[in-house]
């Protein structure tokens, strides 16, 4: 980290209004997820009790009351059809959200550096097989290979350990993409090829001399990880393939809200807001982060080279969940 | 060229049969019994043996895969019992649910995926290139601020929010369009059309920021270049400039983009059908997932894969033939 504050990421990183404003409402997600039980129990209500009398069972279950049943007792409204508290369900689907995106961004990171490495800084024939393997991974369709995974998962696995198995096992490719071009091109600098010829192991080099120098380039991508790993979390969820009640995340509630949302707008717009708000916010912050690490981007007149941005173009492609 | 696009498509078909035997043996070796699954939830272990000797669960996995492939390859038969089943190549398998062949339910939903995909396109390179354009002339102004907020919007935004906001605002508040129900196009164009634009403008609002963004750094690119600062001194006027030789750089990497695209999107837009209750090829493999109906799965997953690597080397071909200065090797 001392690195990086000598840079003066900080300084560059706190200069972007929109960067504080980012990692302010992902400060308070944050506090808010991980003091779901607490908020909850404050409002008074849980995540998983039905409250039978709070829908209207003649209208099919819509929750009785202006805008989905919102009052004292329920801050946010009921959950049409069970009447379950939604303020309590979005807090804790706060937290499976968030455990999900960082959980597999570790999982992409460790696979994604680790192969990378070893692709780098291994003999040509290492270097081919590994590759091959990487564009392999990367050409599939990691939301379709996804969906298929869970069919063959005994269902009673627990769900979000799952997702971040799922997630960071299929998406690495990037990572070990990046780590593996900066790993060739360090290797030919001259304080690496000292520490080889000193007799250090290779092991020892990756880890002392390669790994410090790798952070700020994995550090930026990983950033990009989380609010794509996030969004494909909820779009398992959301096919009913991730989480599963009475289990809540914020992309369950929306599959739940697709049958609701002539009757109860209310249920549809909460996780709705929730997730853009959240992934938004990443994106920003992610965004920054990248100009931030990146000396070159400090020049306003920078006129893109035509392969770097046919690859960054590349790179989201995989992203976008259809 | 010819060179470089066999070598390109046949690389192609290599990853496509390392994914088939990565599938092949995630789907059929990995948990589960596939006998329990195909023979269903009443069957006593008597039922199980025959439905193993029937799908021939028993032989070594080998041979399974390569009647597996042969079935890809030049069809296969299946005893039913009574009677003995063709499955015409290419043969992914029989439902577990319904004893239909694979390609038979994938072919089936084809037109549903295709039509959704192909009027999605139109509007997003519509939006987006135009977008893009735009963006890049109003150079530093308010109009290019906005735009990079919208793209960026529209980039965190995933389809299955935009597609309830639109059900939302035009389905259940203005009442102006029907829930989608899909409408073949042979039966009643108009209808069709009708019912599909909502799920075209949520793909298309999706897509559309991705193309902004490259249509505006690769205009970008192309007009800081030296022939159009000849151009511009030589008096040809800013909108042949713009029109002719700007969008024509700008060009190589939206097709190339857009193949891939289309790749992805014949391979079924799942979250899009699902939300819209489209019986495509994204939703059969929800609903086959669903249900554990494994052939389908693999089937499903093969002709995604296929649709997706294909298109990768289509694009790159097309991304060469687009654009003369990329080097081939």
């Amino acid at each position: 980290m001392s690195d990086l504050q000598e840079t003066g990421v900080w300084r560059r990183l706190r200069a972007r209004p929109s960067a504080v404003v980012a990692a302010a409402v992902l400060a308070v997600l944050a506090l808010f997820a991980l003091g779901a039980p607490l908020l909850s129990a404050l409002e008074g209500q849980d995540p998983t009790t039905y409250h039978d009398s709070l829908i209207d069972s003649a209208r099919g279950g819509v929750p009785l009351g202006p805008y989905g049943g919102i009052g004292a007792d329920h801050w946010l409204g009921v959950e049409p059809g069970t009447g379950r508290d939604l303020f309590a369900r979005l807090l804790y689907g706060a937290r499976i959200s968030l455990l999900v995106a960082l959980g597999a961004t570790v999982v992409q990171v460790l696979i994604g550096v680790t192969i990378g490495l070893a692709a780098g800084f291994g003999s040509r024939f290492v270097d081919t097989v590994l590759s091959r393997f990487t564009d392999v991974m990367v050409a599939l369709p990691m939301l379709v290979f996804g969906v298929a995974l869970t069919a063959v998962v005994p269902a009673d696995f627990p769900r979000p350990l799952l997702l971040i198995i799922v997630i960071g096992l299929l998406s690495w490719g990037g990572t070990s993409r990046i780590v593996r071009a900066q790993t060739l091109s360090l290797k030919k600098l001259d304080y690496v090829a000292a520490a080889r010829l000193g007799g250090s192991r290779p092991w020892r080099v990756a880890r002392r001399e390669l790994l410090p120098a790798l952070a700020a380039p994995v550090i930026t991508y990983a950033a990009i990880l989380v609010p794509m790993n996030m969004v494909v979390e909820a779009s398992l969820s959301f096919l009913g393939i991730g989480v599963r009640p009475p289990a809540s995340s914020w992309g369950q509630m929306l599959s739940t809200a697709t049958t609701w949302f002539r009757a109860d707008p209310t249920y549809v717009l909460l996780p709705a807001a929730c997730l853009f708000v959240t992934v938004l916010a990443f994106t920003v912050l992610g965004d920054a982060l990248r100009t931030a690490l990146d000396p070159r981007e400090r020049s306003r007149l920078r006129v893109g080279t035509r392969g770097g941005s046919r690859g960054a173009e590349r790179a989201t492609t995989k992203g976008a969940a259809v | 060229m010819t060179g470089y696009a066999l070598r390109r498509l046949g690389g192609a078909l290599i990853v496509l049969f390392l994914l088939s035997v990565l599938v092949y043996l995630l789907f059929y070796v990995a948990p589960g019994d596939p006998a329990r699954l195909a023979c269903g939830p009443r069957c006593n272990a008597e039922q199980i043996r025959q439905v193993q000797d029937q799908l021939g669960l028993n032989e070594p996995l080998l041979t399974q895969y390569l009647h597996f492939l042969q079935g890809v390859v030049s069809g296969r038969d299946y005893s039913t019992g009574t009677g003995v089943l063709h499955c015409h190549a290419p043969c992914f398998g029989l439902s577990y649910q319904n004893d239909q062949p694979v390609t038979e339910l994938l072919s089936a939903r084809l037109p549903v995926t295709a039509s959704l995909a192909l009027g999605a396109m139109v509007l997003w390179l519509l939006l987006g290139v135009g977008t893009g354009l735009l963006s890049a002339l109003r150079r530093g102004g308010t109009t290019e601020r906005v735009l990079t907020v919208l793209t960026l919007t529209g980039t965190a935004t995933p389809v299955f929010i935009t597609g309830l906001l639109l059900l939302m605002i035009f389905c259940a508040y203005l009442q102006w369009l029907p829930f989608p129900t899909y409408v073949p196009l042979t039966e009643d164009p108009e209808q069709w059309a009708w019912n599909l634009l909502l799920p075209w403008t949520a793909l298309a609002l999706l897509e559309s920021a991705k193309y902004a963004r490259l249509t505006r750094s690769a205009t970008l690119e192309t007009l800081a270049e030296d022939h159009i600062r000849t151009f511009r001194a030589y008096g040809v006027r800013e909108r042949t400039v713009i029109g002719r030789h700007a969008l024509r750089g700008a060009l190589p990497p939206v097709i190339a983009l857009n193949a891939v695209d289309l790749g992805a999107m014949f391979g079924g837009a799942m979250l899009t059908e699902t939300l819209f209750g489209l019986p495509g090829i994204g939703q059969l493999l929800v609903h086959s997932v669903r249900s554990v109906d494994l052939p389908v799965v693999v089937g499903a997953v093969l002709a995604i894969g296929a649709a997706v690597v294909l298109a990768g080397a289509v694009a790159d071909v097309l991304y060469a033939l687009a654009d003369r200065r990329v080097t081939l090797t």
